[in-house]
């Protein structure tokens, strides 16, 4: 079994997955390049991908002040929708009577477009920061709760009679056997709302907004700098991935024992 | 020592009550080693979860060393068949969870649960997560978990009932080993005759449901026992009269 694990640390299997995608993305790059050029495509059209990197590289300093607003959006609008989304779960668990008053609210109101919402809020809160931090929560506390909510009820009746039976109260039934049996769910829900966090604080800058990248977009489209527009997409997928790709890493610093057993199953299979 | 008396129990179904543990008494002595032994489905657990204070009976009384009112939730053993190790604990951290629970400090428990390590045949897999561990060595694990919080009284539901033959046997020959060493009071629910009659003192016999028990047998072979017992023809007597009467019991209400 460690022979196993330890094997399992470089195979080629890993190596290849990360070729074929790259290969994929290098190909289509290419295509377009060759397509705008050939093509003769004008410009404010359809950039080439030289063009938008060109663009990335001048208007750097623009797309950081930018991305800077963006970012603050997104980190405080997440982490309220982390904060509301982890202790709704943990009440709608606790109490059967919250939870057959509140579920069926949380999921209905997923039904209204967040675009619709978005403008009342300027409304009500204005054209700053707050009304992007609402959206951003709003879009991404979803699937954070719901996928706790799961999590905390993943628990099976002999792991909690086991727990009973050395003694244990409510209170440490809930925090030494729930809230760990719920972690890989909660960071199935995390993964999923931070990816959506990107989006909702795009939306809250269309809306109306004096800045961020979703601000930019807006701002340069009508003027035709279609480049800009393109670098700044570029600027907010980068983020997006990458904030996908930090959720991931606390996930694996957090749940070593999730990741060791998952390996382990793969290699005897 | 266990002492049940009258105890009855039923579940409401869709179908309304069904009885599954009707009138049972027994007792067990201090440092007995007693089998409960019947078909499947009889309500053997639901006996089990009654006197480790999981669930309540209907009617009846539960005295633990005479006491009725002996707090059984955290004082009584409970070692199931499944894998109910916690994942995310190394196997150290998971035989010390019920010293945790009882606010021992980690360093205290851990240190405790070292000594053991070498008994319970994990030495060297402290640091693991259980799903490395065995089957044999998941059981021994959950064992070590109820002797670390000094459960006297440890029940068994069917421990061994999920591995294979060779590890079973010497899962059997260990636990008996373990027993004469810390003379625990043990209490095995098994379905498996050869398992009773190698283990215990005493076997009750139980009915299918709803449960009665049918018949005491006092095991008076000589110990120790090993799996050579198997063949003594006053070995071969006892199995005959335990399966005769778990066969007569289940024509009875077929």
């Amino acid at each position: 079994m460690k022979n196993n694990l330890q094997q399992f640390k470089f195979p080629e299997v890993r190596a290849y997955s990360w070729i074929a995608p790259a290969f994929i993305i290098v190909a289509l790059i290419a295509t377009w390049e060759l397509w705008v050029q050939l093509g003769d495509i004008p410009k404010w059209q359809l950039p080439a991908p030289s063009a938008i990197a060109a663009e990335l590289v001048k208007s750097w300093s623009l797309l950081l002040h930018h991305g800077y607003i963006t970012t603050q959006e997104i980190v405080f609008g997440f982490l309220v929708a982390l904060v509301s989304g982890l202790l709704l779960a943990a009440a709608l668990v606790s109490s059967k009577i919250l939870e057959r008053a509140i579920l069926p609210l949380l999921v209905s109101s997923q039904t209204i477009p967040i675009i619709a919402i978005a403008p009342l809020l300027l409304i009500w809160v204005g054209y700053g920061l707050a009304s992007k931090i609402i959206v951003v929560a709003l879009i991404s506390f979803y699937p954070i709760a719901v996928n706790t909510i799961d999590g905390l009820k993943a628990i099976n009746a002999d792991m909690v009679a086991m727990m009973k039976s050395l003694g244990a109260s409510r209170w440490q039934i809930f925090t030494k056997l729930q809230i760990p049996t719920a972690m890989p769910f909660m960071f199935s829900g995390i993964k999923v709302g931070i990816s959506l966090s990107v989006i909702g604080a795009v939306i809250g800058e269309w809306v109306g907004a004096s800045g961020g990248l979703g601000y930019l977009i807006t701002q340069s489209q009508p003027l035709f700098l279609t480049s800009r527009v393109f670098a700044a997409i570029f600027v907010l997928s980068v983020m997006g991935i990458g904030l996908f790709a930090l959720a991931g890493l606390v996930e694996r610093l957090m749940l070593p024992w999730y990741y060791a057993e998952k390996r382990a199953k793969k290699a005897n299979q | 020592m266990i002492e049940i008396n009258h105890l009855s129990k039923s579940f409401s179904t869709e179908d309304g009550k069904r009885q599954v543990l009707d009138n049972i008494n027994f007792r067990v002595e201090t440092g007995e080693f007693v089998s409960v032994i019947g078909p499947s489905g009889c309500g053997k657990s639901t006996l089990l979860h009654i006197i480790a204070g999981i669930d309540e009976a209907d009617s009846g009384e539960v005295k633990i060393n005479d006491d009725e009112n002996f707090s059984r939730l955290g004082n009584i053993g409970y070692v199931q068949q499944k894998d109910l190790l916690l994942p995310w604990r190394t196997v150290l951290d998971n035989v010390i969870l019920g010293l945790e629970l009882k606010e021992v400090s980690k360093t205290e428990a851990r240190q405790k649960a070292r000594e053991y390590m070498e008994t319970f045949g994990l030495k060297g897999f402290e640091n693991q997560y259980p799903f490395v561990l065995s089957g044999g060595m998941r059981q021994r694990a959950q064992f070590l978990r109820s002797v670390l919080l000094h459960q006297e009284v440890i029940l068994l539901d069917e421990p061994f009932g999920a591995l294979d033959a060779l590890t079973r046997h010497q899962m059997q020959e260990w636990l008996f080993n373990l027993w004469q060493k810390l003379g625990n009071t043990l209490v095995l629910v098994t379905h498996d005759t050869d398992e009773a009659l190698l283990l215990s003192d005493r076997i009750y016999v139980m009915s299918k449901r709803p449960a009665k028990i049918i018949k005491e047998l006092k095991v008076d072979l000589p110990r120790p026992r090993s799996h050579a017992t198997i063949t003594d023809p006053k070995f071969s007597k006892l199995k005959a009269e335990l399966l005769a009467q778990l066969h007569e019991k289940q024509s009875a209400t077929i």
